[in-house]
Order: structure tokens, then C-alpha cells, then sequence
């Protein structure tokens, strides 16, 4: 066969299984921060299939901008004090003391903050950042408990190793983590002295679910957790023997000298992880309603591949459940992304990030700082009549594009001019707007917007309720 | 007809809202719920102290309220000493004290425990709506502004329910001006996500349009409010009240009683926070006449364990006392206090439902029966 020949046949076949716009567009709201034009024809030519597994290469791999300086340093877990200062200094004196390290702190988590939502902002791996922002929600650690925004970076980088890893490991990871020992109070639990926090979030948040395991098992489990602390001299974990209960537990009727690990591995022969896991990524990626039968079928690719995150996200984006344009519109996005997804879509410049971290909390949703254990509710409770008031605020803000803080370099002038796109020549104006709503609502908009003009199509589709659902 | 069929053919036929006026039921119209909730499990141990018995100093070696600085309730209670304002409440009797509040079979999972409160539901039984909700839809409140604002958080709780007209507030001001900008709006879909979207923007037009002008212009109300969070959501709270504007409940939340760990020092600032607050809130309600119309009730998801744990903090418990107090409360101390003696797990054994609240809030405050009347046994603490 010539060269040329089977060109042509290759051609005709991507073309019969290509993508439709809507579906590459739901794809990338789903999957990262919404795509632009110019995203969504890149994977035009692509099968639905090859357009996942292009996205699930470039998991973990992300380009990575450059964090704060101080998260190169290994800090003190107690700021050392510096004792013969301490007992000359007057109680004035101590208290500005105390308050000027308190400010450095809250100075750091800000930065802190701040990288993270540039690092959204110029990633190359969407999906990475909600991977890392699920797990951020799910193995929730907060810096008002924590206090060391350090260790929440390193938490944080913990989810990024894992992102695509097993989950077992992750959570034996977690149970070692610096920023969750000292959030769920296992820098306390001790021998005869347990403390049942962490084991209680272990059971019911992270792993099974409420009512899959008893009081007792909670109260055998803290007793495995016993002396895993954080080292107060370089911040890392740090196995306290003295501390350590070595009795034997029973825990979900087993018997033994147990430890954390142990527990941890339990706890993964229960195949009722895979399905809390499962429901709790279906509520994130597809729909808020998870469907029974599909649930156990993505569950039990989970238990059978030994709990690797990869296959059981290909399938799960594989799944009819999440390209059914049933599905599509039916969630809210949150308030990291619909800043982060605005910003990204129409390439607004931010001179000033610290106002990014601003809107989060008043959307509702404070990176680094989970409103507690559960984490963020989401779905429809992102909706109140104070974030959708603020919402509009930000968002007619970054429209305006004139703020202290954002200058724009919108509005897709590279329609006609800078991107060129192939499937955009050649179109008429009425076309063009058809294709702008297609990219920016996942639903019909209830405004319908009157104006010929471009700008203030877009300006419309923005303000528009459809545009906070994806 | 109850209150969702009636909310379906007002809304059909688009009858003007001053229609809806006809089923105003007066006695809530005119009588405001100040839910009060006290975040993450209230040690009501440290809070009513049993500072006569032996047992609870045994318990708390490191926790315990010294007996010699409880403020005296009776020959067994006391106020931790950080509530000093309480004490002139508790003086004019208008303040109740509830003890040994809770349910069977406890669960200690924060977020289970908190919808069993907010739901009014028995341990093993999921609803869906808050308690208040499920009240309201049997009966109607009236035309109020709005059937229920909440301060300090973006959580409905008891208030959240289908056909609520919530509004979530932080900063009075910053709403009216946003609120302004929105259009209002009529749309149909099925789209759940969208149909809330839409519901919560047409809240916030009704909402606005009217309690702006009455809440603005009554900010000055007591400016002698204390700085903490909890003093400026019953600030807001006053305000409203003393607008004269319709509202059923006003919710305002208090939150870090999650003491695991160094309790003593924590739990003291949020009491203090919470009884400074509160002695502000009635100052200015009885200022401006509004205090015997007004019912504030505590509420949290469970109390602590009654031993203290190994890091100088608490464990999730069960049974916790409560407090109502406002101008018609009959003060004094109700229900039992769990016996130390007697622990389940190391836990209180409850004596009062948390239901018998509900049921008195129902029928005593708002004279309206509601789920919980006959099976709950109400408390004789408001006078008629």
C-alpha cells in the first residue's frame, strides 16, 4: 500500500472517531480549569480514548513553577527561642515578640498560598493540580492548626509523589506526615494517653466511610498511632518508642500487636475503600448523583490493580457515566475553579496574587486552610447567597481587566489574528459566537445576551448563572 | 395545603407576593430564633461545672474548674468564672439552663453528630432538610423577609431545606451592594445545579430590596459590641431584630470547641467570647424593646468525653448541657445532670432528648406543633 495512500486512511478514520467540540470542551472542564479555543481544537483530531490517555501522561509531570524561598529550608518545628533574650524582656516586649512571629507565619502561609494558585495558573498538567486539590480535600490538614506553612508545602508535595501512584502508599504516607500528625493531634497520642483523632478521620473520612467500623476499632486503631510524632528538632517524622503502645489490639477482629502500618494494611483488605474512593471521585469528576453499578465496576478495577490510582482514573474518565452529555452542567464549580479557569481562559495577566488568595476565601474557599477534617462540601453548597454575590463581584473584576491587580491580554483577538485556527476561517460572526458560548457554558445561558458585538457576547456568557456550572 | 404546595401554585400562577401575606402565621412572624451554634462539641463539663462532686476533679486533674471559682448556680452547678455576664441573666432569671442534652445510641463523628442535630433525626435515621426547614414547610411562617438569615458561616444547618429563603451574610454592607446589581430572574430547567443557582439569586433580590433600608439605617444599635467573631454576628443579629424586620432565625455560629488538646486555656477565651457577646446582645434588645420577642438557643453536636485525654484536652463525647435565655425564658437549671458514677464508655448518659428543645421552641415559643411535640417531652423553661 503507498505511503499515501494509508495516510489517507488513517486521516479518514480519525476523523470518523474524532472529537466533537462539546465533548473536548467538557473533557477539559472536567479534567483541569477549562480549556480556550485553542486547547479544545488541539484535541480535536484526537479519539476520545487517545485524548485521555494524553492527559493522564502528562499526570505528575507537570512543569512546576518555583516555590517560596523558605520551602528549601528545613525549619524548627518550635521557632527557637532564644531564652536569655526571653528573661530580660519586659511582658510588652514578649508579647511583640510573640506577635512578630506570629506575623512572620501568616506572612509565609499567604506566599504559600499564593504559589499554589500561580502554580494552577501556568501549569501544563491541569489534572495534576485537581488530583492534588481532591487529595488536598480529602486528606484535609489545615495551616491554622498546623501553623508551619512549611509542612504544608511538604504535604502538599507528598500528594504531587502520589498523584498517580497507589493509595495505600499514599495513605501509609499520610499517616507519616508531618502536617497531618500535627493537625489530627498524633503529636499527642501516647501510650496509656491516646488520643483518637487521627484514628477516627483514618476510618471514617479517609478510607471506609462512616459506618464501616465500630467505636472500639477507633479506640484499638489510636493505640496503633501511639508515638508516631514530629520531630521537634528538624520537623520530620519521628517514631517516639517510649511512646509507643506495644500491647496487642483488636481491630476488625483481628488480634496482634499491631502498629499504624498494620491498621493502614487492614484496613486496604476491606474492599470497602475502593468504593468510598470511587463515590468520592465520581462526586468530583462526573456527576453528584454516582451510579450504583458503575461504582462497583470502577471499585473493582481499583481492589484488582492493588489500589494504582492510574487505571482506575483512565477508567473512570473512560467511563459512559462521564461522557454522558447527561451529564454535562449538572456541577458547580468551586471557587478555585472558576478564579483559576477565568483567569487561565482568557489569559489575564495577574500582577498581584495575593488578592487571588483574598477571593478564594471569600468565595468560599480558602486553599491550605479547609474549613475542617471533612474539607469543602462543594457541589451546590458552594452556592449561598454570599459567594454568588462575591462570585459575580470577582468575576466582573477580572472582566474589566483594568483592576489594580489584573491587565488583560484578552479578548482572543487570536480568533482572527495571533492562533489562526483552522476551523475558526472562514466563519461568520454569528458563527464565531456560537463557538465562544460552546467554550465558556457548559449549559444554555438564562440571559440571553442582545448585543452583534463580540466583547460584550463574552462579557454576557461570563456574568451569565450557566457559567459557574461545568 | 402546606407550605411547598402553596410555594408551587404561588409560584405558577405568579401571584404577587403581598398575597403570600395571607398565610402569615403572626407568632413566629413576630418572634425571632437566634440560633447560637457552639462548633466542633462543647466540653459541658467545664462549661456547668458539678463542682461538688469529688468524681469530676478526679476525672480532670489537669482540666478541672476549681471549686472555689465557679460562679454558683446551685448547691451542685456552677458557671465556669470566664461567663461573669451570665451571671446577671441568671440573676433576672432569663436564663435556662439544660442539662444532660442528647440522643440514644450517640454517634461521635463531628459531621454525623451535627446532622442529627440539624435534622432532628434519630442516630441511625437519615433526613434530608433541617429541623427548622421541615417546621416551617408545615407551618408557614408568613411573609417574612426572608425565612432565615445566617451570620458568620456558609452553613444552612438547621435552616437548610428546599423551599428556605436563607440568606447567608457576612458583611451587611458589601451584600446591599451587590445585591443591587443583580436582575431578577425567571427561568425553568432541570438542572439541579442551575435550579439552585437560580433560587439562590432570586433569595438574594427579595432579600435585599427590603432589608436594606431598615438594617442600614438601625447600624448605630449598640456599638459597645465586643471585637470577637461571635460579638460582631450578634451585633449584625441585633441589628436586624431591632429593625423591625421580619426574619424567623437568625443563626450565628462560635466555633474551635474541638479541644483535643491544650483545652483549658482554649475553651476559657471561646466561654468568655460567648458570654461577653451574649450579655452585649440582651443589653441592646432590651434597649430597644425587642428582648421579649427574642429566644436564643445553643446548640452543638455533642459534648466531650468526661475524662480528660492525655494531651491536657477532651475526647468526643455525648451529653452536654444547653442554655436559652431572652426575655420570656423562666431561668433556672432543667433536665439532670449525668451522673459521673454512672458513665457509658466513659461518656454521660443523656436525660433530656435534644428534641425536647425543638418541641419547646415549637410550641411554647412559636406556638406551632411540629414533629417532635408528641414524642418529646417539652420544657417548662418559657413562660407563656
Amino acid at each position: 500500500m503507498h505511503i499515501k495512500h494509508f495516510v489517507i486512511i488513517i486521516f479518514f478514520t480519525m476523523a470518523v472517531c474524532a472529537l466533537e467540540y462539546d465533548e473536548a470542551r467538557h473533557l477539559l472542564s472536567r479534567t483541569g480549569f477549562g480549556g480556550t479555543p485553542a486547547e479544545i481544537e488541539e484535541i480535536l483530531p484526537l479519539t476520545y480514548e487517545q485524548a485521555v490517555d494524553q492527559l493522564l501522561s502528562g499526570l505528575g509531570n507537570g512543569s512546576m513553577i518555583d516555590s517560596p524561598e523558605w520551602t528549601t529550608q528545613l525549619p524548627e518545628v518550635k521557632p527557637r527561642k532564644n531564652k536569655a533574650l526571653l528573661q530580660v524582656m519586659s511582658e510588652d516586649q514578649k508579647k511583640q515578640y510573640r506577635r512578630l512571629m506570629r506575623q512572620r507565619r501568616n506572612q509565609k502561609g499567604v506566599h504559600l498560598k499564593m504559589w499554589w494558585y500561580k502554580q494552577m495558573i501556568h501549569t501544563d498538567s491541569p489534572l495534576t493540580e485537581r488530583m492534588v486539590l481532591f487529595l488536598h480535600n480529602h486528606f484535609t490538614s489545615s495551616l491554622k492548626k498546623v501553623k508551619f506553612p512549611y509542612l504544608l508545602y511538604q504535604q502538599n508535595m507528598l500528594f504531587r509523589k502520589y498523584v498517580k501512584g497507589n493509595f495505600r502508599d499514599l495513605t501509609q504516607a499520610v499517616a507519616k506526615d508531618p502536617a497531618m500528625i500535627l493537625y489530627l493531634d498524633n503529636q499527642t497520642n501516647r501510650k496509656g494517653k491516646p488520643n483518637e483523632n487521627f484514628a477516627r478521620e483514618l476510618l471514617e473520612l479517609f478510607t471506609l466511610g462512616e459506618g464501616n467500623y465500630t467505636e472500639e476499632d477507633i479506640k484499638q486503631g489510636a493505640r496503633a498511632f501511639t508515638g508516631w510524632m514530629v520531630s521537634k528538632r528538624d520537623g520530620l517524622y519521628q517514631f517516639n518508642e517510649r511512646f509507643h503502645d506495644a500491647g496487642d489490639k483488636k481491630f476488625m477482629g483481628q488480634v496482634g500487636n499491631f502498629n499504624g502500618e498494620d491498621i493502614v494494611n487492614i484496613v486496604f483488605t476491606n474492599p470497602q475503600v475502593a468504593k468510598y474512593m470511587v463515590n468520592k471521585l465520581w462526586i468530583e469528576f462526573i456527576s453528584p448523583a454516582p451510579v450504583k453499578e458503575e461504582v462497583d465496576r470502577l471499585a473493582k478495577i481499583f481492589v484488582d490493580s492493588d489500589y494504582e490510582m492510574l487505571p482506575l482514573l483512565r477508567a473512570l474518565f473512560l467511563s459512559e457515566h462521564f461522557r454522558s452529555r447527561e451529564n454535562y452542567a449538572q456541577q458547580i464549580k468551586s471557587p478555585v475553579e472558576l478564579i483559576v479557569g477565568t483567569l487561565r481562559m482568557f489569559k489575564v495577566h495577574v500582577t498581584n496574587h495575593r488578592q487571588l488568595v483574598q477571593y478564594g476565601k471569600q468565595l468560599g474557599q480558602d486553599l491550605f486552610d479547609p474549613p475542617n477534617v471533612k474539607g469543602w462540601p462543594g457541589g451546590n453548597e458552594w452556592i449561598t447567597s454570599h459567594t454568588l454575590l462575591n462570585r459575580r463581584q470577582m468575576l466582573e473584576r477580572a472582566l474589566r481587566g483594568n483592576d489594580m491587580f489584573m491587565q488583560r491580554f484578552w479578548v482572543w483577538d487570536y480568533l482572527d489574528k495571533k492562533m489562526k485556527m483552522s476551523s475558526w476561517i472562514g466563519l461568520t460572526s454569528e458563527e464565531k459566537m456560537q463557538k465562544v458560548q460552546l467554550t465558556l457554558l457548559a449549559a444554555d445561558p438564562v440571559n440571553k445576551s442582545e448585543s452583534k458585538e463580540l466583547l460584550a457576547h463574552i462579557k454576557s456568557f461570563v456574568l451569565d448563572l450557566s457559567y459557574q456550572l461545568k | 395545603m402546606n407550605r411547598r404546595d402553596f410555594i408551587k401554585i404561588a409560584g405558577l400562577s405568579l401571584i404577587a407576593p403581598q398575597l403570600l401575606a395571607q398565610k402569615t402565621d403572626p407568632t413566629i412572624n413576630s418572634k425571632t430564633l437566634v440560633l447560637l451554634e457552639l462548633k466542633g462539641g462543647n466540653d459541658g463539663l467545664n462549661t456547668v461545672v458539678p463542682y461538688s462532686d469529688e468524681k469530676y476533679y478526679k476525672l480532670r486533674p489537669q482540666l478541672a474548674v476549681r471549686r472555689e471559682q465557679v460562679l454558683q448556680l446551685s448547691p451542685e452547678l456552677g458557671l465556669n468564672p470566664v461567663m461573669e455576664k451570665f451571671m446577671p441573666i441568671w440573676q433576672e432569671k432569663e436564663l435556662a439552663v439544660i442539662c444532660g442534652v442528647g440522643y440514644p445510641e450517640p454517634n461521635r463523628s463531628h459531621f454525623r453528630s451535627i446532622e442529627i442535630w440539624e435534622t432532628g433525626s434519630d442516630s441511625n435515621d437519615y433526613l434530608q432538610d433541617g429541623w427548622i426547614a421541615r417546621l416551617f414547610e408545615e407551618s408557614d411562617p408568613g411573609k417574612l423577609l426572608a425565612d432565615g438569615i445566617i451570620l458568620g458561616n456558609n452553613e444552612g444547618g438547621p435552616l437548610a431545606g428546599l423551599n428556605m429563603r436563607n440568606i447567608f451574610m457576612r458583611n451587611p454592607k458589601q451584600f446591599f451592594q451587590q445585591a443591587k446589581k443583580l436582575k431578577e430572574l425567571q427561568a425553568k430547567t432541570n438542572n439541579n445545579a442551575l435550579k439552585h443557582l437560580l433560587k439562590v439569586q432570586q433569595d438574594i433580590h427579595t432579600a435585599a430590596q427590603d432589608l436594606e433600608k431598615k438594617v442600614m439605617e438601625n447600624s448605630m444599635a449598640g456599638s459597645q459590641f465586643p471585637p470577637s467573631q461571635i460579638g460582631k454576628q450578634l451585633q449584625i443579629a441585633a441589628n436586624i431584630i431591632t429593625s423591625d424586620t421580619p426574619v424567623a432565625v437568625i443563626k450565628v455560629s462560635h466555633g474551635g470547641f474541638d479541644t483535643h488538646s491544650g483545652q483549658r486555656a482554649k475553651h476559657d477565651r471561646l466561654l468568655q467570647q460567648l458570654s461577653n457577646a451574649l450579655h452585649s446582645f440582651r443589653k441592646t434588645l432590651i434597649e430597644k424593646g425587642k428582648w421579649n420577642d427574642t429566644l436564643v438557643m445553643t446548640y452543638s453536636e455533642f459534648g466531650r468525653r468526661a475524662y480528660e485525654n492525655g494531651s491536657k484536652g477532651t475526647d468526643h463525647g455525648t451529653a452536654a448541657p444547653h442554655f436559652m435565655m431572652g426575655g420570656k425564658v423562666r431561668g433556672g437549671i432543667y433536665g439532670k445532670q449525668p451522673e459521673l458514677t454512672e458513665l457509658k464508655k466513659g461518656d454521660l448518659v443523656y436525660h433530656v432528648d435534644y428534641r425536647s428543645m425543638y418541641s419547646t421552641v415549637a410550641n411554647k415559643w412559636w406556638n406551632v406543633s411540629n414533629d417532635f411535640s408528641k414524642d418529646y417531652e417539652m420544657i417548662n423553661c418559657i413562660k407563656s
